[in-house]
């Protein structure tokens, strides 16, 4: 069966651990990883794992007689920005792992059915990806006024970008919340801790329920939401039952489900604490796996 | 033994006293402080000579959420209010990076916030720098905040306070959120604090009463060299509550070092204006010892209170074990996540106890 073909743009941390998950896909085929300096590490990590390398960045990708199906770009929003109208002329599928958004905010269980064929898609940030499949969970089922996310990191998995910029996650993840987890209003709070031995990803999602519904249909729609992302994060998980709160007056008379999640990852590149690197470069090897899925079996 | 004489008096240096029952007190008042309660105490501050008052969700700008406790009036409102209401004093607004962002900085500055103190864990300063830089864009004065300071030696505190005098703090507190720091342990950061920064912003202490030692560590932070410090009125703040402002003014004067606070006026305020709103005074008890003790962070106390009710299992156990997973500020989230862990144990252990029988 053939493979779709992909470039990596930005071989930092993130973009390693994504060639370690798509070298397992089997619907992806990484022949080039892209970056800007001839010294980098991450290039040769790439060639060490059998991938064609260019530190002439995007000018060399554009330059190929072979242009890939798709491409994975994690570099930055500035980078991105600029690269994404090329790679759209050239015809070649974009999954963002910047906080660009150029193209439409993509959550794979939630809505990338409806974005497959997208030419550019958003991959929003590690706490919306671990966050907003609970929040759509709940919205599925009642309507959702509000929505508040708490990530919890350890500092060491917290890079340079996210630290200069701390309200783009915020800013992001909330608005995302919004208009893909499907909650009327959506908040976002990020907590960096150094504790020792590293913590492991935690992430708590808040929903107002309305004060009379029905909670056991609630409460099964968040476990199957997160069955579903365990197909492609298997250290996603509940610590506990979604906990559901009585109605009170502050809470302008609605009751509250609280759902705690961990995300170990997977340990590829990054360490398994760094839960929230891992479930942004799992989901992107999703999407770019789904993508191909749909354009070789169009091609077939 | 020292006896103070008029000269010493004129030749020391003052303080200033940022007045936090506004902020650290909204804690302690489940975030309800209406519009009518920041009035009568801003204008009882303020006639006592009192600065700076921060007015502000106890977890700062956009801190109203489910995990802290929603206000009962807009933080931008309540520093309206403030504003209106204060003839000399200036209002500071706290911002904790990772919850509230630019915008909400823009927002208080707009209702007439001159002071920004941005707040992060005491190892992570690096994330206050674009507030930083937004705060003196609009003009404001620059405080950082240093939380957890007990976590970090005084060498690691003296290097993150350098990453927020860079990014444009005029002046970075030593924050004891814990009120763990006992005495000394508060003077060494303090000093190490200043060696590294003294020749280009100030230094500040923030004390809480966890092991009672807020003013005592303010006077010890000033004999370093910090020259601005803490307190709420009544001591009304997280844990077992803040520096107390009356205390501190009634100490400072009789350490003849001159804060602008008239003392009689301040005991006034404390007694006659706040004493009637607040539903109980901070005190020392159980828990709030186990949070100096044990080094946790004073904001969680309310709530390991609310998850121990919820969850049937004591307060107290719940912070033991929040101190051991070295949880840091903005974690309220994890104190429930306890709880669940300490009645899960408990229902297994109930389950030993009946198979033993």
């Amino acid at each position: 069966m053939s493979k779709a073909t992909a470039a990596i743009v930005g071989p930092g941390n993130i973009g390693t651990d994504l060639l370690a998950k798509l070298q397992r896909s089997e619907n992806v085929d990484v022949r080039w990883m892209i970056g800007v300096d001839p010294a980098s590490d991450g290039l040769a990590r790439a060639r060490a794992r059998g991938v064609q390398t260019s530190h002439e960045g995007v000018d060399f990708l554009l330059g190929l007689d072979e242009l890939p199906d798709l491409v994975f770009e994690a570099t930055s929003a500035y980078a991105h920005r600029a690269n994404a109208p090329r790679f759209a002329e050239a015809g070649i599928q974009a999954i963002d792992l910047t906080p660009a958004a150029v193209g439409p905010f993509v959550c794979p269980p939630v809505n990338l059915d409806v974005n497959l064929a997208a030419p550019n898609v958003n991959m929003i940030t590690c706490g919306g990806q671990a966050t907003i499949p609970i929040v759509a969970a709940v919205s599925s089922v009642v309507p959702v006024e509000y929505a508040e996310i708490v990530a919890s990191i350890s500092s060491r998995s917290a890079g340079p970008g996210t630290r200069a910029n701390i309200d783009e996650f915020t800013e992001t993840t909330a608005h995302a919340i919004e208009v893909v987890g499907g909650a009327q209003r959506g908040k976002a709070i990020i907590i960096l801790n150094p504790v020792e031995p590293p913590m492991i990803m935690r992430d708590t999602v808040f929903c107002s329920i309305p004060a009379e519904c029905d909670r056991d249909a609630i409460a099964a729609s968040i476990h199957e939401m997160v069955q579903r992302v365990q197909e492609y994060v298997p250290g996603y998980t509940l610590r506990a039952d979604p906990q559901f709160d009585d109605p009170r007056d502050i809470w302008n008379g609605h009751a509250r489900v609280a759902v705690f999640l961990e995300v170990l990852g997977n340990g590829d590149y990054l360490p398994t604490y760094a839960g929230n690197l891992d479930i942004i470069t799992a989901a992107a090897a999703r999407v770019g796996d789904l993508m191909a899925q749909a354009t070789v079996g169009a091609n077939a | 033994m020292s006896v103070t004489t008029l000269d010493d008096v004129a030749e020391k240096p003052a303080i200033r006293i940022t007045d936090s029952t506004l902020r650290d007190g909204s804690h302690a008042m489940a975030h309800r402080f209406t519009e009518d309660q920041v009035r009568s105490v801003v204008h009882a501050l303020d006639a006592a000579g009192v600065e700076v008052i921060e007015v502000t969700h106890g977890d700062g700008l956009g801190g109203s959420s489910f995990n802290y406790g929603f206000s009962a009036v807009d933080d931008v409102k309540l520093v309206a209010a403030a504003v209106d209401e204060a003839r000399q004093a200036k209002i500071a607004v706290l911002l904790l990076p990772g919850l509230g962002t630019v915008r909400n900085l823009k927002e208080a500055f707009d209702a007439g916030a001159s002071v920004a103190r941005v707040a992060t864990h005491c190892t992570e300063a690096d994330v206050s720098i674009q507030h930083f830089a937004a705060a003196r864009d609009l003009g404001m004065e620059t405080v950082g905040f240093l939380m957890l300071s007990h976590r970090a030696s005084p060498a690691k505190l003296a290097e993150q306070a350098r990453i927020m005098a860079d990014a444009g703090a005029e002046c970075v507190y030593v924050v004891d959120s814990a009120g763990a720091l006992v005495l000394g342990d508060a003077q060494a950061r303090v000093q190490a604090v200043i060696d590294e920064i003294g020749h280009q912003a100030q230094v500040g202490f923030h004390g809480h009463q966890n092991l009672s030692m807020g003013v005592a560590n303010s006077v010890l932070a000033y004999q370093a060299g910090a020259r601005q410090v803490d307190g709420a009125l009544l001591a009304l703040g997280a844990g077992a509550g803040n520096s107390p402002t009356e205390v501190l003014a009634a100490t400072f004067e009789r350490l003849g070092v001159p804060t602008g606070v008239d003392v009689q006026a301040a005991l006034a305020a404390a007694e006659d204006v706040v004493k009637p709103i607040i539903p109980r005074l901070p005190h020392m008890d159980r828990s709030s010892i186990v949070q100096g003790y044990a080094g946790v962070y004073s904001s969680f106390l309310l709530h390991a209170e609310r998850a121990g009710a919820r969850y049937g299992v004591p307060p107290h156990e719940i912070l033991q074990r929040v101190g051991e997973a070295g949880y840091v500020g903005g974690q309220e989230d994890m104190i429930i996540d306890i709880a669940l862990q300490l009645a899960q144990e408990r229902d297994l252990g109930d389950l030993a106890g009946v198979g033993t029988r």
